[in-house]
């Protein structure tokens, strides 16, 4: 039983982008006591950081943290697929509950403004990619509307937002996102399109979502569903947002005689580790975390 | 087969893809590749425009999947390979394997001209299934000599066994066509040959494909009547009569590719890419060749003119992929010039 007085404690694995940006977020959250950050190069400049931000890091890995007499009450896992794929039975083993912002997909994906429901029972959860949590709350607020017999994403990210995890994960994040869409965002297909740009000053964050319906839709419900998923996501990512109207195309035989509708986004980050423009970074790390705190404050078993 | 000085490979089925819209149909791809293989064509690449699994509403669907077209143009040749081209972030291992299984013995990767440690895990993949393999780097005019470089040999090491400086705009010269590959060819010594793929934007697909020969490129790009995307491409049937000008052997018999090109492909589809205000705005400014037509879609929809639309995605320095970004430029500046 988790006392009242005392946070939850939680370890980040993964010093990279992704585990620096989150470890950041939950210091100033200051919900959950960050016990540890593991990563396996001596030089890792991102545990260097974790020590500076007052955190225990180890260079070990997986095998150090399991050998601590205090093991965490929950871990995020922020390096690529396949050591998680390797590292996720050894969680569940010593009972430690895994958030995976990951797209190695073992555990049921969660886009927190479409399905976080009850999840306590979970040992693993996926966070799916950061093109999937910034797409996802699109496909689900057409969907719920009207059906969605196909949906497509394209995110398009700075390369300096790219550490070599992404980089090396580039087909898992395809897939998982494209399985996503489908399973989480209601759409009968899914695709999933990734494309990084090396530009100066870098980009931010863009994603598109183009979704096929029929042609006989109630436009001003499907404008009023999108507009208010947009103010949900905003709840814990302020950068989110539309920057167009969606686009409504008539039915093409070269679409299969569906019409198109056309969702233009931009995800500026909050700048807790990199700057602005890496708005995927934020929206990975803001639904981890925001997962998170909805995970222990209904409390933990 | 006798010995041959520099190697063409045609993509007038991948690339020429986006002139069509990627409505090929499979008798268009058995004849096409047919009179390419008879004329002593060696590498055919066949794939939708932006590679496997492009077939969308970003790129445009494909009339009959690629796949399928694979497996006919696999049926249709002799002698020739069959290539098949994957953007990592679109195309996965899982659809190598299925163009694989279709017949393309060979795979292309491509990446923008910085990002070459994207296609680390496709160049391993293609290499354990037995593939031939090439690179390559897309928009080659943005990126510097060396940098270039480093990149290729990113891919090399990866198990890419060519890599091209790809011209994707039409934005480079023959001196900076010359210095680009002369940098990869010194990097990669015997550890892998130089290719360079032209466009035509400035007219110069050519010009090009010569200085890079001279510079040392043993693999070069053209299509078919410059059937490709923006401005087309190097004209292969041009590219094999200036290389018999100079007496460098390409193994492709002129008069059989003229044919080709003629009786074939003319036959087929009538129509050439043009070089006109749109296509040369590509050229000067640097624009992905592909962005052509769909910024001529968002003339239409938005009543925007396209090399308006490719002027700012030129100065955005948006990169291969980026097509749903014309839309949103062209949005900017239909309310640009509502406002005014």
């Amino acid at each position: 039983m988790t006392s009242t007085t005392k946070k939850p404690t939680v370890a980040i694995v993964g010093p990279g982008n992704i585990g620096t940006d989150l470890l950041i977020k939950l210091k100033r959250r200051g919900v959950f006591d960050v016990r540890y950050m593991i990563g396996v190069d001596p030089d890792s400049e991102g545990l260097a950081r974790a020590r500076r931000l007052g955190v225990e890091a180890s260079h070990e890995g997986v095998d150090w943290l399991l050998k601590q007499d205090e093991l965490p009450d929950l871990l995020f896992e922020a390096t690529a697929a396949k050591p998680h794929l390797l590292n996720a039975p050894r969680y569940k083993e010593a009972g430690i509950k895994a958030i995976d912002l990951t797209p190695a997909a073992i555990g049921p994906f969660v886009c927190p403004v479409v399905n976080l429901t009850d999840l306590r029972h979970e040992m693993n959860i996926n966070m799916i990619t950061c093109g999937g949590q910034a797409t996802i709350p699109m496909v689900h607020a057409v969907s719920r509307i009207t059906p969605v017999s196909y949906a497509e994403i394209v995110a398009s990210i700075s390369s300096k937002s790219a550490g070599p995890g992404t980089r090396a994960n580039i087909d898992e994040f395809t897939e998982t996102t494209s399985n996503a869409i489908v399973q989480v965002g209601g759409a009968e297909k899914g695709k999933a399109i990734i494309i990084l740009n090396p530009v100066e000053p870098p980009l931010v964050m863009r994603d598109t979502v183009f979704l096929a319906v029929d042609a006989d839709i109630d436009k001003d419900a499907i404008q009023n569903s999108i507009h208010e998923m947009v103010a949900q996501v905003q709840k814990y990512v302020p950068g989110y947002r539309l920057k167009s109207d969606p686009q409504f195309d008539d039915p093409s035989p070269l679409w299969g005689n569906k019409g198109r509708i056309g969702i233009f986004l931009e995800v500026a980050g909050n700048g807790d580790f990199l700057p602005d423009w890496a708005g995927n970074l934020d929206i990975m790390t803001a639904a981890a975390n925001f997962t998170a705190e909805q995970l222990f404050s209904t409390g933990t078993k | 087969m006798s010995k041959i000085d520099v190697r063409l490979n045609d993509t007038t089925l991948r690339d020429g893809s986006h002139a069509v819209r990627h409505q090929f149909t499979k008798d268009q791809v058995r004849n096409i590749a047919s009179a390419l293989d008879k004329a002593g064509v060696q590498v055919i690449e066949v794939t939708h425009g932006d590679g496997l699994a492009g077939s969308s509403f970003n790129y445009g669907f494909s009339a009959v999947r690629d796949i399928e077209l694979i497996e006919v143009a696999a049926q249709a040749v002799k002698n020739a390979k069959i290539a098949a081209l994957c953007l990592p972030g679109l195309g996965t291992a899982h659809d190598i394997r299925e163009a694989q299984q279709a017949g393309a013995s060979m795979l292309r990767v491509a990446t923008h001209s910085t990002e070459a440690d994207v296609s680390i895990q496709h160049f391993n993949f293609a290499r354990e299934l037995g593939m031939e393999t090439a690179g390559f780097l897309m928009l080659s005019h943005m990126t510097e000599p060396a940098e270039l470089a480093r990149q290729a040999r990113i891919m090399v090491d990866a198990g890419c066994q060519c890599v091209n400086v790809v011209d994707s705009a039409g934005a480079l010269l023959p001196e900076t066509v010359t210095e680009r590959v002369k940098a990869l060819v010194q990097e990669l010594g015997d550890d892998a040959q130089v290719g360079f793929h032209g466009h035509q934007n400035l007219s110069l697909g050519v010009a090009n494909s010569l200085a890079a020969y001279n510079a040392g490129a043993r693999q070069i790009d053209g299509t078919l009547r410059a059937l490709g995307a923006g401005a087309g491409n190097t004209p292969i049937e041009v590219l094999v009569a200036t290389l018999d000008a100079y007496g460098i052997e390409t193994g492709i018999d002129l008069e059989l590719i003229l044919s080709a090109a003629e009786d074939t492909l003319k036959q087929e589809i009538p129509f050439m890419p043009l070089i006109e205000r749109d296509a040369i705005v590509q050229g000067r400014y640097g624009v992905y060749n592909s962005f052509l037509l769909h910024a001529k879609r968002a003339e239409e929809r938005y009543g925007v003119p396209a090399y308006k639309i490719l002027r700012a995605v030129g100065e955005a320095r948006y990169v291969g992929g980026q097509e749903d970004m014309i839309i949103d430029v062209a949005i900017r500046l239909r309310d640009e010039m509502v406002s005014n």
